[in-house]
């Protein structure tokens, strides 16, 4: 029976790990759709802001209470994983709380820890099912929130506090066992199940094993599976988090990447000696239309985003009732870079299936209502940046398309031909002089 | 008064001298009816304090922020490789500009193109000179227990940090400066940043500058102040739209000072 176990458990451990191995692949796959860009400069400073905005949380804390609820949960999942590598050596060896005759009685004092920090996830989680669904937060109710992502969003609350119900279940029966059979490795007291053992008292032995090995199995089955289930959702966060913040940009927020291969032109153009030692550069397609055109670092930006909406609660253009939405621009490039790697991987058509980014998901208008304000940048807490998609898809739109707004290319025009966004005589551009001259004259 | 000086790079060049920094006017401070007053206003403080500055006059052109934000790269490296020429021909190593747009674009995307300048906008440039105690301010009176309202600039405040050089301007003239709800890191556009200023809005239920202007007019302010051209636009705009133009004033950071020393 014992050995059953094992075996059986080595078995799940693996098909999870071959599952989650191949995930990762495709996800891996799925980023470098995007184009090159070398992010190795500044290590240092890159490590520094990964430690404050992914490992401290810092731009949670803009909003009190949800970073605080938000931190439970963090914290919960942090630790109570030091609780996983126990579960799994046990499953393995066959043995049970392999840890506790070795930390004695600090093993008690991790466990009522774990416990409590159990209690501040099921807390949090109950908390922020309300504020989703019951509470009036119009960021959770935008139009790119949908079926799915609303089911997405409160399955893993859902599957959280069943996980954390689970190990609470198993320190109960565990805590009545102890007493009863010497396999069961004395633990000290537990505060919160503690509480549930009143319940499960009057159970006979063979039950209590049963409840107890339940909840053990579903507790670890149910965090391998829902590792699974977070590569396929908004959850990956947790993980994307770090290298997201590590590569996020160290620039101004108000500078735009400059286009190197059209710099090349310019120079000719003007009849300025271009670089001789430098390589053509590759003209590929000026800006963005799909998500090859995009660097990796923003398709990896899609895969950090857990669609929590704070770019879009304050996106200026969003809260006047335009149709962009940060967050969209997000989620829309993560599905279409996961609808190409996914058709490359049964040998589909892939970027060639007559869709792309641009129009078949992100609207003109989308992107034309863009005040680049930087609003969504400032406000995302993993330093996700929607505005550099944006902008790249309207460099698409105006250079290989001439389909920007017949206002803007008259603004255009104004520039080449005045050398102002407005129609006046170039003339003319020095006459406040005089003005100021003769005003203070008189 | 004594005749106000606006000497440009080619009369200093011609007489073989070099100004300590180069105005940059923008296009707004040179062709907009009511952002000309806001250069005159930084001129008069540029002579009062005695500065050795210059503007390029008609050798300025547009530094091609919109035609970038628009998604026009050829434009604005067109505008950005020709600017720089004439600045690097002149030498020019110290840039003030009295707009977010021009100097998020010289201090930021120049270099790439080979344009390496100091560059500051004039509202740190008026806190430096207020901090140096070249602008005493003495007259001051007449915004004794006014109340200023600050609107950030996206293309000063999220884009470069800059969120304490005006402010610090402002508490210089004794007013009390009231906070909108939505400032600094938080403040709301005012809806012209990334070329919208030359396009009409996309469908919505309102406009960017009406819902910024309400937000406004709630801090009870009789000036909202701001260091932007098309900011001075959309609010003046906004307040125009609600026929509050009378009680409260739009005025740049320049304007207030100049006001102040009346200059």
């Amino acid at each position: 029976m014992a050995y059953l176990q094992q075996i059986l458990f080595v078995l799940t451990l693996a098909i999870a790990v071959y599952i989650l191995t191949r995930r990762i692949k495709t996800i891996k796959g799925n980023i470098q759709l995007g184009k090159d860009l070398d992010l190795s400069n500044q290590p240092s400073q890159r490590f520094r802001n990964m430690l404050l905005v992914a490992f401290g949380q810092q731009k949670m804390f803009k909003k009190v209470i949800p970073a605080f609820l938000h931190l439970l949960i963090y914290v919960g999942f942090l630790v109570i994983n030091i609780e996983v590598l126990e579960f799994i050596l046990d499953g393995i060896l066959g043995t049970h709380r392999l840890f506790a005759p070795y930390l004695g009685g600090f093993y008690n004092l991790l466990m009522n820890v774990f416990e409590c920090l159990a209690i501040g996830v099921l807390v949090s989680c109950v908390a922020f099912l309300v504020r989703r669904n019951v509470l009036p937060i119009e960021r959770f109710k935008s139009a790119e929130m949908t079926s799915w992502p609303k089911l997405d969003a409160n399955l893993i609350l859902v599957i959280e506090i069943i996980l954390m119900v689970a190990i609470l279940t198993m320190n109960a029966s565990d805590q009545i066992l102890q007493g009863r059979d010497a396999h069961y490795t004395t633990t000290g007291p537990l505060i919160f199940s503690g509480l549930l053992v009143p319940i499960f008292e009057p159970m006979s032995t063979s039950s209590l094993i049963i409840v107890e090995r339940f909840a053990w199995w579903f507790h670890i089955v149910g965090i391998l599976a829902f590792a699974v289930y977070v590569t396929y959702s908004k959850h990956l966060h947790i993980f994307m988090a770090f290298p997201n913040t590590y590569y996020s940009s160290l620039k101004p927020k108000g500078e735009m990447n400059n286009m190197d291969s059209v710099t090349n032109e310019v120079h000719i153009m003007l009849g300025i000696q271009a670089d001789q030692s430098a390589p053509p550069a590759e003209v590929g397609r000026f800006g963005a239309k799909d998500v090859n055109d995009l660097s990796w670092l923003n398709i990896m930006n899609a895969y950090a985003c857990t669609e929590c909406g704070r770019c879009t609660a304050e996106c200026p253009a969003n809260q006047t009732g335009k149709k962009l939405s940060p967050r969209k621009i997000m989620m829309d490039t993560r599905d279409r870079a996961e609808e190409v790697g996914n058709s490359l991987a049964k040998g589909g058509k892939g970027l060639e299936d007559g869709k792309s980014l641009l129009g078949d998901y992100i609207t003109q208008e989308e992107i034309n209502a863009c005040t680049s304000c930087n609003a969504c940048v400032e406000a995302c807490p993993v330093n996700i940046n929607p505005l550099e998609i944006i902008l790249e898809l309207r460099r698409y739109v105006a250079m290989e398309e001439s389909g920007s707004p017949a206002s803007w290319n008259s603004m255009f025009q104004n520039i080449e031909t005045s050398f102002a966004p407005w129609k006046f005589a170039p003339t003319d551009r020095f006459n406040w002089s005089q003005e100021l001259k003769e005003e203070s004259n008189s | 008064m004594s005749e106000i000086k606006i000497p440009t790079m080619a009369d200093m060049a011609a007489n073989g001298t070099t100004p300590e920094i180069l105005f940059w006017v923008g296009c707004a401070g040179s062709f907009d009816d009511r952002y000309k007053n806001v250069t005159k206003a930084f001129i008069k403080i540029l002579n009062k304090v005695g500065v050795s500055f210059a503007v390029l006059g008609p050798e300025e052109t547009c530094t091609g922020d919109p035609a970038r934000r628009a998604g026009n790269e050829f434009l604005f490296q067109m505008q950005a490789i020709s600017n720089i020429q004439v600045m690097n021909g002149y030498n020019v190593k110290k840039v003030v500009t009295a707009c977010p747009h021009c100097f998020n674009t010289i201090k930021n995307e120049y270099p790439a193109l080979g344009g390496n300048y100091e560059v500051i906008h004039h509202s740190t440039f008026l806190q430096q000179l207020i901090n140096d105690g070249k602008v005493s301010l003495k007259g001051g009176g007449e915004f004794k227990g006014k109340k200023i309202t600050y609107h950030d600039s996206c293309y000063l405040g999220r884009a470069n940090n800059i969120y304490e050089a005006p402010r610090e301007v402002l508490e210089a003239l004794d007013a009390e400066l009231v906070e909108m709800k939505r400032c600094k890191t938080k403040g709301f556009c005012c809806g012209a940043g990334g070329a919208q200023m030359f396009k009409d809005a996309e469908q919505g239920k309102k406009e960017v500058n009406i819902e910024r202007t309400e937000e406004a007019l709630q801090t009870g302010a009789d000036t909202i102040a701001v260091a932007c051209p098309f900011c001075m636009t959309m609010m003046s705009d906004g307040v125009k739209n609600k026929e509050k133009e009378a009680s409260v004033k739009v005025k740049d950071l320049a304007e207030l000072i100049a006001e102040a020393e009346n200059l």
